[in-house]
């Protein structure tokens, strides 16, 4: 009897479950199907679910077009990179805050969140000043750079808080065991700081991939990412919605890809309760 | 020191020196993502093979994005572009600041007299040119032969807004989804004020009086406005408020508008059967003018390539803009893709061709409307500005954006068009002031 | 009981980001700061001058400022609210057993990974636009009048797309956060004989207590920045509708190249996020203790 109970109620929210994730899904299925479909088709009033001429001429265009490739490659390195960069600076930051709190750590930590209030369009123009006299426009370590610090007050906002998630008994009974500090690091501390690091990181190149006010303004062609890539594709006069769809899928299929691998870790890493 | 050795440092100094002419130069192009630019790109091997010395680095970017990097890149003398596209907004302000490098030397053939009067005035300053244009345009009527004749009205070929808005009535069928009249609503000084602006002069108005203050408290803005708010609630479509150009140009396409009043080279893309269901049954008419008033809209956009004044390589960017803009290019097009793809209102020497005028049936009416524009009086009044469906001031785009709003709201039907006059010409005057036009 | 020697040694650990952040922050604030006293516009150089506060009262008397400022709040709260509730409904919702748990999973956190300018477009043609778009033919199949979205509800519907690109981010910081609930609590709690509801309120709320945190702080963060999906959609209008403060920025000073009006406007911004940071800090800053 039990079971027949779980199984019903296991297929009801399976339905529930993937009716909703579908809706949710919705405007990007549309978009990849707006990818198949001709300018005139993708306009058309009733709009077309499945059923019109399924052509690959937008990709086609797209790909002779523009410098897929490059741009894509940009987008790993600048992603990667501010990522690992910032991960470098911040692990050990978060882990002093955490396990070593002073008087002041709270204000420290607020006023860094602080350093991400300037609204972009507020200091565009200087930074685009500072970045020419500096030559670093167009090029992918300035904007490396940039985003990094961007995302700084989140990495290590978010390493902080899985980093007081460890439970100081352990850190304590490891230091009692006689542990010096680096064997602590390395032994103790990282394998289940793992977890939370993995999910930060992860999290912090998909904000970095798709951020577009400061890759659109600070780089020409060298150094353009893959968001420049779809901006290019809007037209003031013109359709191009069929083509802007094939070049956005394009562009989010890479990391669609990878969130779909990395799932496990994603989902695993970002423990706010108990680690066991 | 003795003379050989002497001749040979000059002959090592003269190498030298002649080095780097012979070195491959590359230009940095910034351009915008519309059809006849992206034609442009893939045509370049033909320039590549003549000028084998020359490369070619495309930068193609959204037109807000585009103006705003290439603006900041000029003014601050960054270099990162070599060649740039711009409207006949930008041109006039930046040539006076000698932002742009004058074309005067450009080679024999590019016949500069042959470029369209009108054209080549709203890019000149004193009598020199500082852009090149590449395809220009200006406004007209298009609209349906089939719904026009259902509804038993007619559209003459320079009709006035009196007749516009008659039909635009008697075709208008909501719940048959047809809507008589579509036109601009986004609000942005280049989207709803584009258009707003040539319909105000065409009634006779303009932006500011001699004295620069604002003239939205003129009975002809009123006209305007009033009019242009009761057309679109009685016959425009629904979700108006946000429509810009591309969404009209679906909307027609798919066959639901019975008129539609924009920028000429619309005519390209509704009489193209691949896209438009409509395609065999367009007609098309002069921009509608008020009765009495000689105006009809003054609408003229050009896009152009101009070189920065900054720019190392100046020499081989004219050489580039001379191809690009030039009767051989336009062959070129024409061979390739028909005559119907030529980059279409800068050159006269195109529409005398009868083949051009065979494959675009819409020709002549372009070139009738561009030539009628007077860039140095857009408006019927006196003015203390150039313009067209712009005033040629840098502060336009904010002031013309922030005026939009205030627009788009009354036909979203948020406020009458009183409200939206006078929210205009404070917020207007204010920045008026602020920029030191109002004493 | 940390040692002196452990002390210095954190603080050296601290120093690089501190230094980098102080940096990061001082130099463009700095410039900021210095061009909102400066009447600096790009279209006009060699006319800076020292003006004083004339960037600020000019700024702060704009007649859409004070609505820009009750639109970004309601836009934020807007978000937020939708974006919590949606995402712990959600994260309960794939916390159950079900078949496929990773294909949903993915396909629910799809829409963080779209570049929102994309999104705003598809959102604005394909589903909003009464005509053509698919919102709009659905309520006529219903025989009802289709909703001009970004006309009569233009700050609702900004909040609507933003909203789905944000659930996403919080339905996983969420559901991994209910992962981590200890099961036997619940059960003993279960067995206990308390209802669902009780359960809920008691156990799993206070445990999501830090994952609700950071997931407000973070996306306050980010939402008080929000732009590209106002100027695809509407640019700012119909009148100030949807003019958040940083929009205001960017037509009112970005947009005719006037560095010092758009400085001043930046610096206010700053200010106001400051304190909308603190009011936040105060009323939940508790649970990250």
């Amino acid at each position: 009897m039990a079971r027949n109970v779980t199984n019903t109620r296991k297929w009801v929210f399976t339905i529930l479950a993937w009716g909703v994730a579908l809706i949710i899904f919705f405007p990007i299925l549309w978009t990849i199907l707006t990818s198949f479909k001709s300018e005139a088709d993708a306009v058309a009033t009733p709009p077309k679910l499945l059923f019109f001429n399924w052509t690959l001429e937008n990709y086609h265009e797209v790909q002779a077009r523009s410098d897929y490739f490059g741009h894509f490659l940009n987008s790993v390195i600048i992603s990667l990179g501010s990522t690992a960069l910032g991960l470098l600076i911040a692990i050990p930051a978060a882990w002093a805050m955490a396990f070593q709190p002073g008087k002041r750590t709270k204000d420290v930590l607020m006023w860094m969140l602080s350093t991400k209030m300037m609204p972009a369009v507020g200091v565009l123009i200087p930074i685009y000043i500072l970045f020419q006299r500096l030559g670093l426009l167009d090029s992918r370590i300035g904007v490396l750079c940039v985003l990094m610090l961007m995302n700084l007050p989140i990495i290590i906002w978010m390493l902080y808080t899985y980093f007081r998630e460890i439970p100081g008994e352990i850190l304590e009974a490891s230091r009692m065991d006689g542990a010096s500090l680096w064997n602590e690091i390395l032994y103790v501390l990282t394998p289940m700081a793992i977890p939370g690091i993995a999910s930060t990181m992860l999290l912090n190149i998909i904000l970095a991939w798709n951020e577009a006010f400061w890759t659109l303004n600070l780089t020409t062609s060298q150094a353009a990412p893959l968001t420049t890539f779809i901006a290019s594709y809007s037209s003031p006069e013109g359709l191009f919605y069929a083509k802007l769809s094939a070049a956005s899928t394009m562009a989010i299929a890479p990391i669609l890809i990878m969130g779909w691998f990395s799932q496990k870790q994603l989902v695993r890493g970002l423990t706010f309760g108990a680690v066991k | 020191m003795n003379t050989t050795f002497r001749s040979l440092l000059g002959a090592c100094a003269v190498s030298a020196l002649a080095l780097p002419v012979a070195a491959e130069t590359t230009l940095t192009i910034a351009t915008v993502n519309n059809g006849d630019m992206i034609r442009m790109q893939k045509l370049t091997d033909a320039f590549t093979s003549a000028h084998p010395d020359i490369k070619l680095q495309w930068v193609t970017l959204e037109e807000n994005i585009l103006r705003q990097r290439v603006t900041t890149d000029i003014a601050t003398k960054g270099g990162q572009y070599d060649v740039v596209t711009v409207g006949n907004y930008e041109v006039p302000i930046w040539a006076k600041q000698n932002w742009l490098l004058p074309l005067n030397d450009l080679p024999a053939d590019y016949d500069a007299d042959d470029l369209v009067p009108a054209v080549r005035k709203a890019l000149s300053v004193d009598g020199t040119l500082y852009a090149a244009p590449f395809y220009a345009e200006s406004a007209m009527v298009m609209y349906r032969k089939d719904l026009v004749e259902k509804a038993g009205v007619t559209i003459p070929e320079s009709p006035t807004w009196t007749q516009i808005f008659t039909a635009a009535k008697a075709m208008t069928d909501k719940s048959g989804e047809v809507y008589g009249i579509c036109l601009r609503g986004k609000a942005g000084w280049g989207e709803n004020m584009a258009f707003l602006t040539a319909m105000a002069n065409s009634y006779g108005a303009s932006w500011f009086g001699m004295d620069w203050k604002p003239q939205f408290d003129q009975p002809e803005w009123k006209a305007t406005l009033s009019d242009y708010v009761q057309v679109m609630a009685e016959s425009g479509p629904p979700g108006a408020s946000t429509n810009g150009f591309n969404e009209n140009l679906a909307l027609f396409q798919q066959g639901k508008c019975g008129i539609w009043i924009d920028a000429t080279v619309a005519a390209g893309f509704v009489t193209d059967p691949k896209e438009s269901k409509v395609a065999d049954q367009v007609g098309f008419a002069q921009f509608p003018n008020k009765e009495g008033v000689d105006n009809h809209g003054n609408w003229l956009w050009s896009w152009n390539l101009g070189i920065p004044a900054s720019t190392k390589k100046a020499e081989a960017a004219k050489e580039f803009v001379a191809w690009a803009t030039s009767k051989g290019y336009t062959d070129l097009v024409a061979s390739k893709e028909g005559w119907r793809a030529a980059p279409p209102g800068t050159r006269t020497s195109l529409y005398e061709n009868p083949e051009y005028q065979k494959d675009a049936p819409f020709a002549q009416l372009t070139l009738t409307s561009i030539n009628a524009v007077t860039p140095d009086h857009p408006s019927v009044k006196e003015t203390p500005y150039t313009g067209a469906q712009f005033v040629s001031i840098p502060e336009f785009q904010a002031i013309g954006t922030a005026v939009g709003q205030q627009f788009s709201a009354a036909i979203a039907g948020q406020m009458k068009p009183d409200q939206a006059l006078t929210s205009a010409q404070q917020l207007t005057t204010r920045e008026m002031t602020r920029a030191g036009y109002i004493k | 009981m940390a040692t002196q020697h452990q002390r210095s040694l954190a603080r050296l650990m601290v120093a690089p980001s501190v230094g980098l952040l102080l940096l990061w922050m001082i130099v463009p604030l700095g410039m900021t700061l210095w061009f909102s006293f400066q009447r600096y516009n790009l279209l006009m150089p060699g006319m800076v001058e020292f003006t004083g506060f004339d960037n600020y009262r000019y700024f702060l008397s704009d007649p859409g400022f004070w609505i820009s400022l009750k639109n970004t709040l309601i836009m934020v709260a807007g978000i937020l609210a939708i974006t919590v509730l949606g995402g712990t409904a959600l994260a309960i919702l794939i916390d159950q057993p079900i078949f496929g748990q990773g294909y949903v999973r993915i396909l629910m956190i799809a829409p963080f990974f779209i570049m929102p300018t994309v999104s705003a477009l598809v959102w604005k043609n394909m589903f909003m636009n009464p005509v053509n778009g698919l919102l709009g033919q659905v309520s006529r199949a219903f025989g009802l009048q289709p909703v001009d979205w970004l006309a009569q509800y233009p700050l609702f519907s900004i909040v609507l797309i933003v909203s789905w690109q944000w659930l996403p981010f919080a339905t996983l910081i969420f559901l991994t956060s209910l992962q981590s609930l200890d099961r036997e609590q619940v059960e003993a709690a279960e067995m206990d004989g308390a209802g669902v509801w009780a359960r809920f309120t008691n156990l799993t709320i206070p445990h999501m207590g830090r994952a609700i945190t950071v997931v407000v702080l973070i996306e306050t963060i980010f939402l008080l920045s929000v732009f590209a999906e106002i100027l695809v959609t509407t640019n700012g209008g119909p009148g100030y509708q949807t003019t958040t403060l940083t929009y205001l920025v960017y037509t009112q000073a970005l947009l005719q190249f006037d560095v010092g009006g758009a400085s001043a406007g930046g610096i206010v911004a700053v200010i106001l996020a400051n304190i909308v940071a603190f009011f936040l800090m105060r009323m939940i800053g508790k649970t990250l203790d």
